[in-house]
């Protein structure tokens, strides 16, 4: 039975496609089948994350609506075996995902034997970001640390153990929190909301707290998931992150200001 | 400008003979589906007679969004009369039919927008639904009214996330949980909150003066109790971030410690 993960957050960029990326890369790496499916149909981004670009012929809307079967649109990542990606749309907007279509689409992929199916949902809570959650069994959300990401997530959270189909049957759909861009020394200062202001606000199992890098923005832009630069502390925090996912105890790092050695200081080494 | 004037020292002399709050009122929603006088009537008794205390003169919205048959050749004018004998007091019309409408003006009803209430009821409704199926979600059919009568308390262990709205209509609410900025909770009694309340909190939405609000730690956004409220820059003065209960005294909202 696959299991379907929603990357979702309420606000707009935040991190959900990289994290996406990330997660999705990372899951296959430890020999998973898994699949990375573009709900942000009119916007597509994770195609560019991915390094993909060039390689979409057919896309989500295309399987949906019949005009190419899911053989046709899954493009097979260069770097990572047992990993797909399903693009969006970048010429159709939202309105042409319908539930019918989109749980068509998951079953096909559960029944091609893939394990892990992650949603890339789209910001914002309307259509799109309604159809990605829809059939969710477990949602990371994706916060950055602060005051109006951290609401946004809240709603999202309602919306999920409400709207869900798993919450129409009267189940929790599992939730768990990612949060991006965190920096400790902005914390130690009182500029950002720290882990624990965050965990008590949203009351929800904590994931993985991702550091702010600037490798981030660089793998992004080289379309290499950063979770494969195993140097920097942002793809180390998505492997663990992983790790955690699939249930292993992974202690959680890169959450308080790390006393630099003599050595770092010398050659002022920064992440 | 002397008018101005004479208006500022007037309102400073005498005291002012009203002022307007902001209510919260829930109200039942009497749903016809068809009409026909004598069989409405006599539907009417009966249901009277199995919850003789929901019938006390209770406010209705009138509303006919699944009539079946003629909104023009109804005679709104006899069934408003078979309500009040019947102890339910029509206090307004939910209906866009302007037939409808003009006979409402005439029986002195008001005029509710229709669409809105639905799509809200629907929003709310399946968080309603996971936590507790025993309790309705609002009183929106007659046939609920039974239940009223059992004053039940709702209890709810999830967080109240922002955007949810939760309802313990007819009893008390309680919440094992955070109640969420952005988020409402609202019970015709008491409300019990065993985490931080951040949101809003309104207990005795029915006019329920001796209803009283407990939380873990007041960060609210809004406390009210049967209309009186006090928001956040009121609250944040004292006992902010304390374990606190709210109580109505004189018309005012106190705000005391626990323990």
């Amino acid at each position: 039975m696959a299991k379907i993960i929603v990357v979702t957050s309420g606000k707009g960029g935040v991190g959900k496609t990289t994290t996406s990326a990330a997660i999705s890369s990372g899951i296959a790496m430890r020999g998973h089948k898994t699949v990375v499916i573009d709900f942000d149909i009119g916007l597509r981004n994770l195609d560019i994350i991915m390094n993909c670009e060039r390689r979409v012929v057919y896309d989500f809307v295309n399987v949906i609506n019949g005009e190419a079967n899911l053989r046709q649109a899954l493009i097979k990542d260069k770097r990572v075996e047992n990993l797909y990606i399903l693009p969006a749309s970048q010429t159709r907007d939202k309105d042409a995902l319908t539930v019918d279509g989109v749980e068509r689409i998951l079953n096909e992929l559960a029944a091609d034997g893939f394990e892990y199916i992650i949603c890339d949902s789209p910001a914002g809570i309307e259509h799109g970001a309604f159809m990605a959650m829809y059939f969710a069994d477990l949602a990371i959300v994706v916060a950055n640390p602060e005051v109006s990401s951290v609401r946004d997530s809240d709603r999202i959270l309602g919306i999920l153990q409400s709207k869900s189909r798993r919450a129409e049957k009267g189940e929790r759909v599992e939730e768990c929190l990612l949060l991006t861009r965190y920096n400790p020394e902005r914390v130690a200062k009182g500029e950002m909301l720290g882990v624990t202001d965050v965990e008590e606000i949203l009351a929800t199992k904590l994931l993985g707290v991702i550091p702010e890098s600037e490798t981030v923005l660089k793998a992004s832009n080289q379309g290499i998931p950063v979770i494969h630069d195993t140097e920097s502390p942002a793809g180390q925090a998505y492997s663990d992150a992983v790790g955690r996912l699939l249930g292993e105890e992974v202690e959680h790092r890169f959450m308080s200001v790390e006393q630099k050695g003599l050595f770092q200081r010398l050659f002022r080494r920064s992440a | 400008m002397p008018l101005l004037k004479s208006l500022d020292s007037k309102s400073s002399a005498v005291s002012a003979a009203f002022r307007l709050k902001g209510g919260l009122f829930p109200l039942t929603l009497l749903e016809i589906a068809h009409y026909n006088c004598a069989e409405f009537e006599q539907q009417l008794q009966s249901k009277a007679a199995e919850a003789p205390v929901f019938f006390q003169q209770t406010p209705v919205v009138l509303s006919f969004e699944e009539f079946n048959g003629d909104l023009n050749a109804l005679p709104l004018s006899e069934l408003v009369a078979i309500c009040k004998a019947n102890g339910l007091l029509p206090v307004a019309l939910r209906n866009s039919n302007p037939e409808l409408q003009a006979q409402a003006k005439l029986l002195d009803l008001a005029i509710m927008p229709v669409g809105r209430v639905k799509a809200a009821a629907e929003e709310q409704a399946p968080a309603v639904e996971t936590k507790a199926p025993a309790a309705e979600p609002s009183a929106a059919e007659t046939e609920q009214t039974t239940e009223f009568s059992h004053s039940p308390s709702r209890i709810v262990t999830t967080p109240i996330r922002s955007g949810q709205q939760v309802y313990a209509p007819g009893g008390d609410l309680i919440i094992m949980a955070s109640v969420s900025a952005g988020a409402e909770v609202l019970a015709d009694g008491n409300i019990h909150i065993y985490g931080a309340l951040r949101g809003r909190a309104l207990a005795g939405v029915r006019g329920d003066t001796s209803a009283r609000i407990f939380c873990q730690s007041l960060e609210a956004e809004l406390v009210s109790i049967a209309g009186n409220f006090k928001v956040d820059e009121d609250l944040r003065n004292n006992h902010w971030k304390a374990a606190v209960q709210a109580s109505l005294d004189e018309q005012s909202l106190c705000i005391t410690p626990l323990v």
